[in-house]
């Protein structure tokens, strides 16, 4: 099988690869690039625990074919801390207990970035629009819910 | 009085708690918020290779013929494996603490007892190949009639799910198929009862959906062990069910677990681990078996069906007087953990209730259906459904409120429990008066000033005489083995007994039957005999 020669940024970074035609984004990012943020749910758009930024929109890296992010900026939870401090979310994620299993939270990191990086002071309702294609199995979504405003206010721990 | 055994790892405990009332973070907080948290799929190891599986498209079918000669030849297929490969290929979960019989192959040689199956093992270079040779495997199936309703299934003249079990009842103790709880006369308390309430509960299985599949990863290391890295819930009973698998010693294994992408009782079953360590050990590669969202959501086990039977006789004041139950636990094809999801569903009758006349039989039943695990409270939960439920129209019968109705029947400190144990620690009362409470549920004084604490015991601590059953005492048979074993054991099983008395001075005994209800004694432990 043909490989295809390919670059996007990542994290901001430039990386190049090497993908074979048909491999979803999920794939490159997690055994081409190494990066293990992003996690497998299901494969099939349902679960959203995959999501990444792709040009700062969040998208299903498992639905979305490598080849057609090429030249391309893709964020994940891996780009997310600010040097060796916790983005806000993440912070309060961790202080509104806002992750049990851990498996959704990237993905669901990803989504609440997308939203606050458009919109900084979401209200309830449009923060569980945010992150309504994100399945938790775990948390019930509430302490999600409540980490994901606390963070818009400015109401997390140092 | 609320009894507190510090006497237990008096060296470990630490006295000066005060956690209460204050948040502490968990320890893997921060690698979930920075995606650092290692899950078993997030090991890529050189050189791995990929495990699928071959599934049943047949409830229940005889297997005439299994074609790979295509499947061999598809580009990247390094190794087929088939149940012959499997060095035991017959295993029960609970065979660790010596309870049931090896019932459940790791692949189907002779027949297929649920949709979905593995039948054979497909490790290629890629997930792709391996499903594309997979897509080449001819399996000649002869379908056989199928039972889905636990019912069914135990009527005479149903198909036979497993042949371990040929009554399709697990047996317990080698003797009795299905659990069973007599005290007191139900029958007679039912017939003088003012009213009788007779209703049918069921509960689907449940699929617990965790958003990591179930999977694992195992490698050949270079001392001659494997490095396994898993999803399981149950990281030692997975070594040791890998162990009797794979017919090695556990220290074969070196499982790295612990990260677990959501359980809730669906990964306790070891369902990939033996055969990515046999992949692994077949092509000295590493190995990767993980499940697609397909096989967890419609082959992964779930919460097993339950259907119950609930009759209650109740007296106009509002006491119940009697309670009957028949239950049906949905084991699926296999045991797994049902067997043991019974046992804690017969445990539980009558409900947090006192009532001085209780019946009760609880089967667990194999069908042509994906085979049940545990899942939070299993085998509790579905009869509490429907336990509450008819406490509900029980109240609603006699006009009371649904409350006070259980206030009036919930059992107190110094109660004879239907187990023939008495009820000590009871707190249904005040959880029920906070309930009211915080609900601004308006309750009379009456049963406001009740107290789990008062008016327990006495005539309610008696054991009523419980009418014995003329049913011949059926004898054990030998253990049954199946065409699956390799060599047959000669061993044969202990009989049951009673659990070793406690080493130092025991509490004063509860006052015990007169003459023991059928059965009950054995009952008494859970699992019957320790492994040798
Ligand atoms: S893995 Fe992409 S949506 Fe579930
Ligand atoms: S924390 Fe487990 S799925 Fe969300």
């Amino acid at each position: 099988m043909s490989k295809i020669p390919l670059q996007f940024r990542h994290n901001g970074r430039d990386v190049a690869i090497f993908v074979d035609g048909g491999t979803n984004l999920l794939v490159a990012l997690r055994e081409l690039i190494g990066d293990m943020t992003p996690k497998f749910g299901c494969g099939q758009g349902g679960c959203g625990t995959c999501s990444v930024l792709i040009d700062g929109e969040l998208h299903l890296s498992c639905l979305t074919l490598a080849e057609t992010v090429a030249g391309r900026s893709i964020e994940t939870l891996d780009g997310m801390k600010q040097g060796p401090n916790l983005h806000p979310l993440q912070r309060a994620f961790a202080d509104h207990f806002a992750a049990q299993c851990g498996y959704c939270t990237p993905g669901m990191l990803m989504a609440a970035k997308a939203l606050l990086d458009r919109n900084p002071s979401p209200s309830r309702d449009e923060v569980i629009e945010a992150i309504s294609g994100n399945i938790c199995r775990c948390t019930g979504y509430e302490p999600i819910i409540n980490a994901i405003l606390a963070a818009a206010s400015g109401r997390v721990s140092a | 009085m609320l009894e507190l055994r510090k006497d237990i790892f008096a060296d470990e405990r630490d006295d000066n708690l005060k956690e209460i009332g204050k948040g502490t973070q968990r320890q893997d907080m921060l690698g979930h918020v920075t995606g650092t948290s290692n899950y078993f799929n997030d090991h890529k190891l050189q050189g791995m290779l990929h495990l699928k599986v071959v599934r049943s498209t047949q409830a229940h079918a005889r297997i005439r013929r299994i074609d790979t000669t295509e499947a061999e030849r598809s580009a990247g297929v390094r190794r087929i494996i088939r149940g012959t490969d499997v060095p035991v290929n017959l295993n029960t979960l609970l065979s660790l603490i010596n309870f049931g019989k090896d019932d459940e192959p790791s692949l189907a040689v002779d027949k297929v007892r649920y949709k979905g199956e593995p039948i054979l093992a497909i490790v290629a270079d890629s997930e792709r190949e391996a499903f594309e040779a997979i897509a080449k495997v001819k399996v000649d199936y002869e379908p056989l009639p199928a039972v889905f309703d636990v019912e069914d299934a135990l009527k005479p003249g149903a198909p036979v799910v497993n042949e371990t079990y040929p009554k399709n009842a697990f047996i317990y103790h080698d003797v009795y198929d299905h659990q069973r709880l007599r005290f007191g006369d139900a029958d007679a308390a039912l017939a003088s009862a003012d009213h009788v309430l007779e209703q049918r509960y069921q509960m689907s299985p449940i699929e617990h959906a965790p958003t990591e599949t179930n999977g694992a990863i195992a490698a050949p290391d270079t001392n001659g062990r494997y490095v396994v890295y898993t999803s399981t819930q149950a990281l030692f009973f997975s070594v040791d069910t890998c162990a009797k698998i794979l017919d090695v010693p556990s220290n074969t294994f070196h499982f790295i677990g612990g990260t677990v992408g959501g359980g809730f009782g669906g990964k306790v079953d070891t369902l990939t681990e033996p055969l990515a360590i046999l992949g692994a050990m077949l092509t000295g590669r590493p190995v990767r078996y993980v499940f697609g969202r397909e096989e967890e959501m419609q082959y992964g086990p779930p919460r097993g069906a339950e259907r119950i039977y609930i009759k209650d006789g109740v007296m106009r004041d509002g006491r119940i007087v009697a309670r009957k139950i028949r239950a049906y636990f949905d084991s699926g094809a296999y045991t797994r953990l049902s067997s043991y999801a019974a046992v804690k569903c017969a445990a539980h009758l009558p409900g947090p209730y006192t009532i001085p006349n209780v019946y009760g039989d609880v089967y667990c039943v194999f069908t042509n259906r994906t085979p049940a695990t545990a899942m939070r409270g299993f085998g509790v939960t579905a009869m509490d459904f429907a336990i509450e439920c008819q406490m509900d129209k029980l109240a609603n019968l006699v006009g009371m409120d649904p409350m006070e109705f259980r206030i009036l029947n919930a059992y107190r400190d110094g109660d004879m429990k239907a187990h023939r144990r008495e009820a000590k620690n009871t707190a249904l009362i005040e959880c029920v008066q906070v309930a009211a409470e915080k609900a601004k549920w308006p309750i009379r004084d009456e049963f406001r000033r009740a107290s789990s604490r008062k008016d327990g015991g006495g005539s309610r601590a008696a054991i009523p005489p419980t009418p014995t059953e003329s049913r011949a005492r059926p004898a054990a048979p030998a253990q049954q083995r199946t065409s699956y074993d390799r060599a047959p054991v000669t061993a044969t099983r202990e009989p049951p007994r009673e659990p070793p008395p406690p080493p130092t001075t025991p509490p004063p005994p509860p006052p015990r039957p007169s003459a023991p209800s059928h059965g009950a004694t054995r009952f008494s432990s859970v699992f019957g005999t320790r492994r040798r």
